[in-house]
């Protein structure tokens, strides 16, 4: 019960997050600032649903797959924020500086 | 030697923890599986400690722990600034110094940058690595360089 509660709590939560990641792509102003509103989707948004599934399925193989799963987000999405970021500025996509 | 073992058992383990099947034939064709990505590893000649470090465990799983907090709090940080209503953020472009020695140490602190919402890393040279900040507060917490000398660093392979 406790278990099932706290396992909604998390994917409840992880939920919102993504919509403020959302939320977030849409206000920031320019690309490279974008990229850091999308970072949230990718790490506690990811991390809270990952552990919403993981209490739902209890300790098990499907538990393992989804630790699988958080750990490969974890490795790629750097990876991967990285290269647009790199791409963009080669591209000469101006970010909009405050100094 | 070392590196061979750990390879396999991380292997063994990763099959079985997928497929979850113990029939005999299932873990029979599980081996064969293991030992042809063995054979292949070892032809490409991949199995070094860049590849594969094993060798800082214990300061990985120390580092892991710090960069957790870091994400979160830097989470809380970003959605803050999402929902605050007007100009919330001021973006900076900075660049730092890469006090790591070895490759893998420089890659893996750029990808705790990028990790952290509100910095990405957007380009990496030899000992420098460019940084746009989503506020000058991330900015400077970065400068400090906190979280660089956090990045467990290969001393032998500098």
């Amino acid at each position: 019960m406790i278990l099932e509660m706290l396992s909604w709590v998390f994917l409840v939560a992880g939920g919102l997050l993504g919509i403020i990641g959302g939320i977030g792509i849409h206000r920031f102003p320019d690309f490279f600032s974008r990229l850091h509103a999308a970072g949230i989707t990718d790490t506690l948004c990811a991390a809270l649903i990952l552990s919403g599934l993981g209490l739902q399925s209890g300790f098990s193989l499907v538990s393992f797959k989804l630790v699988l799963i958080f750990a490969f987000i974890l490795f790629t999405s750097p990876t991967a924020s990285h290269a647009l970021a790199n791409a963009a500025l080669h591209g000469g996509v101006k970010p909009q500086l405050d100094d | 030697m070392t590196h061979i073992i750990s390879l396999t058992i991380t292997l063994s383990l990763l099959w079985l923890g997928l497929s979850g099947h113990v029939e005999p034939l299932m873990l029979a064709i599980g081996v064969a599986s293991v030992f042809l990505v063995l054979f292949i590893t070892l032809r490409m000649e991949a199995v070094d400690h860049t590849r594969y470090p094993i060798h800082f465990t214990s300061s990985l799983f120390r580092f892991w722990r710090y960069l957790v907090r870091e994400i979160i709090l830097s989470n809380i940080d970003v959605i803050r600034r999402i929902l605050t209503p007007g100009k919330s953020i001021s973006p900076q472009m900075i660049t730092l110094p890469l006090p790591q020695k070895s490759d893998l140490a420089k890659v893996m602190y750029a990808n705790a940058i990028t990790l952290t919402p509100g910095t990405v890393s957007v380009q990496l040279d030899r000992d420098t690595i460019m940084v746009h900040a989503l506020s000058k507060e991330a900015a400077d917490a970065l400068e400090t360089g906190e979280m660089a000398s956090r990045v467990p660093d290969d001393e032998a392979s500098s």
